[in-house]
């Protein structure tokens, strides 16, 4: 991975420590309305005081935000940023893996992401599998370990996905397609998808059966001061144990979706198998069915934007949001990409545009809402005494193309100046790179990095020739990293 | 190793069956009262009337005479622009980026500039309606791959043919300059690969320039007096000709600093017109690109930085760099299903430097500058087409709602698939 250079301002070392006041912004609390003039009192990390004319303790940290907006810190609940490995297209179910184990705290993107206002992301797997592997939530506390930028007692989630991905990866690669020269897997279409899911969540039922039936007979065993050969044990499973936690309820399911009638399968399956905490990704066709989303309780996080980069997006519509907040499904607004999330606020601004939804509930996609689908609302998304300072200070209302992002403060700690921004914010330098090379970005749109890592196993055409070889240099890249 | 999808039912588009929910366009005398009018060209009216007559703006002022029959539209507390610009998009030519039937926009081959971007727009693409509903009236739709695409088309958003679409059906011929630099960030061929893969290429260019020179020379030789045998006819150099002659530029995609100096070296060599687009390390050498007169199609905006070392907020504030050393700019958006998001281009283009006018102009006056139809569209006066928006607000504003909008006198329903899926679904029967 190359030497680590780290640099710092001095005030970082002072996490958890510090006292910190914000002065005379305009505060947007998103759960209690505008608050004009008004002062916000940080200490520890957390939100201790709201008002007007705050006295900052001595030694307080003072930020003049006079003029200036403050909103609670983006949160990006669909991200696949700072992570090394993206998909595990081996099997259509792979519950068992985890993204923590893959996190990469030093990636600049990080530092980008947080000039745009955020301080959460969820990190997740990419869409290859019909149960993915479970996902990260992380604050950007940038130049830290990996033990802290992972919100270690953030709620468990796992990542599903329906659709054209797990087809294409799975089922229709050992028909032949997309390259082909894969033993037969199921799924190659949206019935497989139900199955899989179906099987899934059967075998964790019975296995979670067996060792139900091995705990008691266990118990009776202790009762019965250990006479009797003792009961043997079930095999330790992390696939199904991972699954039984979301039949528990355990684990909050985020699940990667296009199509109005895979979503309402998904709603059909989690009904019989009695599971609740369920999120749709993407959701692009989520406006079809929000009266069914907001029946069942399910939660959706989309974009206004992507939409006609392969078929089970081209009826999308940019009033996918409105239309699904109206009906009232908790909606909120993501970006699953490292140049998207740097401008959520437009995206909230888009929501406003596109089928008028009101400024708070709109701010609300990209804070409250994004924080509830990943279990985390009690402690971030809205500016409220006692909660995470974790802030973003705007030049002007973030709903405005013209507002510029100055200053994020995760837990009361400044992550990003703008007035004292360098030029060069890498903390990981890799020592093969010429100081001449520069890449040329590849639109966004024009590239799933849902399916990054997945593609190059089944050599599936992406929508150019370009990215089918971005994929290809990108695993020949992972493979010649140690 | 590439597939062909299954996807008959999507061939159903070009027949324009999706149309059919928007009602037609119609024309005639239209007045446009009490607006506040942003003629970009010469200041802003804050409350006057716009007469649109035979497709053309017939009158702007204070104070207009309104002839009898016009339809009036009061714009009180309403704003009309000139139409938005995209000055580099594939709008029309792709429809779904991963279904290959759906994409006309490569050809196979290094050297295309016999391709002509116009044959192949689709006017009953999706795309269309989509990104006109947000103000965006005119683009710039680009062939892309190999060294030479093909030729790029201006082309309003409005028209059941190519050729009523058509401003100009070929502004340029769209060229890939060789690049030094990686193409992505997980090329993983050496610096030493590069170098002589870019070597070859820009041999080849150079080869091929030559012989565009030389057929152009044997041709026009022989023109002169139709004398002896006409010389061999050939179907690329007979494309680059218009290029050999300056009548028509090059249209040179260049991005990474080194790339950008030799692009201007070679061009300033040949003596030819050209006009870059992308640029996205223009702000590193913003003083010469500024001193080769070679105008600059920016973009996209809302991208990362180029290197990883180079401050977070190099793409947004790359088009206020270049327009700050004097580079002719306009703004486009570089793809095909976001073209709808031009203002945000350059409205975040805006946020981090380029003074809003300017921003403005990039996608309205400068554009039409740039490509030759600043006689026609650009800016709000007497004699212009009546290729314009009237919007609730600043058109850069991503809350701001477009009202009205008219190409060529056209008045165009703001409807798209977009906006009937909105209207269908934002209250079910049942």
């Amino acid at each position: 991975m190359g030497f680590i250079l780290v640099f710092w301002i001095a005030a970082l070392s002072a996490d958890g420590q510090n006292v910190v006041l914000i002065r005379g912004g305009t505060v947007l609390t998103v759960t209690r309305g505008t608050l004009p003039n008004t002062d916000i009192l940080i200490r520890d990390g957390k939100i201790a005081q709201i008002g007007p004319n705050l006295t900052a303790p001595p030694g307080a940290q003072v930020i003049d935000a006079r003029g200036k907006f403050v909103m609670p810190g983006i949160i990006d609940a669909h991200s696949h940023m700072a992570i090394d490995n993206v998909n595990e297209a081996t099997n259509p179910v792979t519950a068992e893996v985890r993204i923590r184990d893959v996190v990469n705290p030093y990636e600049v993107n990080i530092y980008r992401a947080l000039a745009g206002g955020v301080t959460t992301i969820h990190s997740m797997h990419g869409s290859a599998n019909v149960i993915g592997g479970q996902p990260v939530t992380m604050k950007l506390r940038y130049g830290e370990p990996v033990e802290r930028m992972i919100l270690q007692d953030a709620p468990r989630t796992i990542k599903f996905a329906l659709g054209e991905n797990p087809t294409r990866v799975h089922g229709r690669a050992s028909q032949g397609q997309f390259g082909g020269g894969r033993e037969n897997v199921t799924p190659a279409t949206r019935m497989g998808v139900e199955q899989v899911m179906r099987k899934a969540f059967e075998m964790a039922r019975r296995y979670m059966a067996e060792w139900e039936v091995y705990e008691r007979a266990r118990q009776a065993w202790e009762r019965s001061r250990r006479r009797g050969p003792e009961p043997i044990a079930p095999r330790k499973d992390e696939r199904l144990e991972t699954l039984a936690a979301i039949l528990r309820g355990e684990v909050i399911v985020h699940c990667h979706s296009y199509r109005a009638d895979e979503i309402l399968m998904v709603l059909r399956v989690f009904r019989d198998f009695g599971i609740k905490r369920l999120v749709f990704q993407h959701v692009l066709e989520g406006y079809k069915v929000a009266k069914e989303l907001a029946e069942f309780g399910a939660m959706a996080s989309t974009f206004s934007d992507w939409w006609a980069y392969k078929f089970e997006v081209y009826y999308a519509t940019p009033y996918n949001a409105a239309i699904m907040h109206q009906y009232g499904v908790n909606v909120s607004l993501n970006s699953d990409s490292d140049e998207l999330v740097r401008r959520l606020y437009h995206e909230a601004a888009k929501a406003v545009r596109y089928g008028g939804v009101p400024e708070d509930a709109a701010l609300a996609m990209i804070t409250l809402n994004p924080a509830k689908q990943i279990g985390l609302d009690h402690r971030i998304g809205s500016i409220e005494v006692g909660k995470d300072a974790d802030l973003a200070i705007f030049s002007a209302h973030p709903l405005s193309v013209y507002a510029v992002c100055e200053m994020t403060l995760v837990d009361g700690v400044v992550r990003f100046d703008r007035s004292k921004d360098p030029d060069d914010m890498r903390l990981a330098i890799d020592p093969d790179e010429s100081l001449e090379d520069a890449y040329v970005q590849f639109n966004p749109a024009d590239y799933d990095r849902c399916m990054l890592g997945a593609e190059a196993h089944e050599g599936a055409w992406m929508g150019g020739v370009d990215l089918y070889e971005l994929v290809e240099e990108m695993m020949a890249h992972k493979e010649d990293r140690p | 190793m590439r597939r062909l999808l299954c996807v008959g039912v999507v061939l159903g588009f070009s027949a324009g069956a999706w149309g059919q929910g928007i009602p037609p366009s119609r024309t005639g005398t239209f007045a446009l009262t009490n607006a506040r009018i942003v003629t970009v060209s010469g200041g802003v009216i804050e409350r006057g009337t716009l007469l649109i007559q035979n497709g053309k703006i017939a009158a702007v002022g204070p104070n207009v005479t309104i002839p009898q029959g016009a339809e009036v539209l009061d714009c009180s507390g309403l704003s009309i622009y000139p139409g938005l610009i995209n000055s580099y998009t594939q709008v029309g030519l792709i429809e779904i980026g991963q279904i290959p039937e759906t994409r006309d926009e490569s050809e196979v081959g290094a050297y295309n500039p016999h391709m002509l971007a116009l044959t192949a727009i689709n006017p009953a693409s999706t795309h269309i309606p989509v990104t006109r509903v947000a103000g965006v009236t005119t683009v710039i739709s680009a062939p892309t791959g190999g060294l030479l695409s093909g030729q790029a088309t201006l082309i309003n958003l409005h028209g059941y043919t190519p050729e009523q679409m058509a401003v100009r059906p070929s502004v340029g011929v769209v060229m890939n300059f060789p690049s030094v630099g990686r193409r992505s960030l997980f090329q993983q061929q050496s610096e030493e690969e590069r170098r002589r893969q870019y070597e070859q290429q820009l041999r080849q260019l150079n080869e091929l320039w030559q012989k565009a020179v030389a057929y152009n020379r044997a041709w026009e030789a022989y023109e002169r007096n139709r004398s002896g045998e006409p010389p061999l006819w050939d179907q690329r150099l007979e494309a680059l000709r218009p290029v050999v002659r300056g009548e028509l530029p090059f249209l040179i995609n260049v991005n990474a600093e080194r790339d950008i100096l030799a692009a201007i070296r070679w061009v300033r060599e040949r003596k030819i017109k050209a006009i870059f687009a992308g640029v996205a390390e223009g702000w590193r050498v913003a003083d010469s690109l500024a001193q080769s007169g070679i105008p600059c199609i920016v973009g996209p905006v809302l991208a990362l930085p180029t290197r990883p070392y180079d401050r977070y907020d190099r793409a947004y504030a790359n088009a206020a760099a270049l327009a700050k050393a004097g580079v002719k700019i306009a703004i486009g958006t570089f793809d095909y299903y976001n073209a709808r998001n031009l203002a945000h281009h350059a409205g975040m283009a805006a946020a981090f430097g380029l003074p809003k006018e300017e921003a403005l102009k990039a996608i309205t006056l400068y554009p039409a500058q740039i490509w030759g139809v600043a006689d026609r569209m650009g800016s709000l006066e007497v004699g212009k087409d009546a290729t314009l928006i009237v919007t609730d607000g600043d058109p850069l504003e991503l809350r701001t709602q477009v009202r009205y909008l008219f190409i060529n006198g056209w008045l165009v329903p703001l409807v798209s698939r977009h906006t009937q899926l909105w209207e269908e679904y934002r209250r079910r029967a049942f």
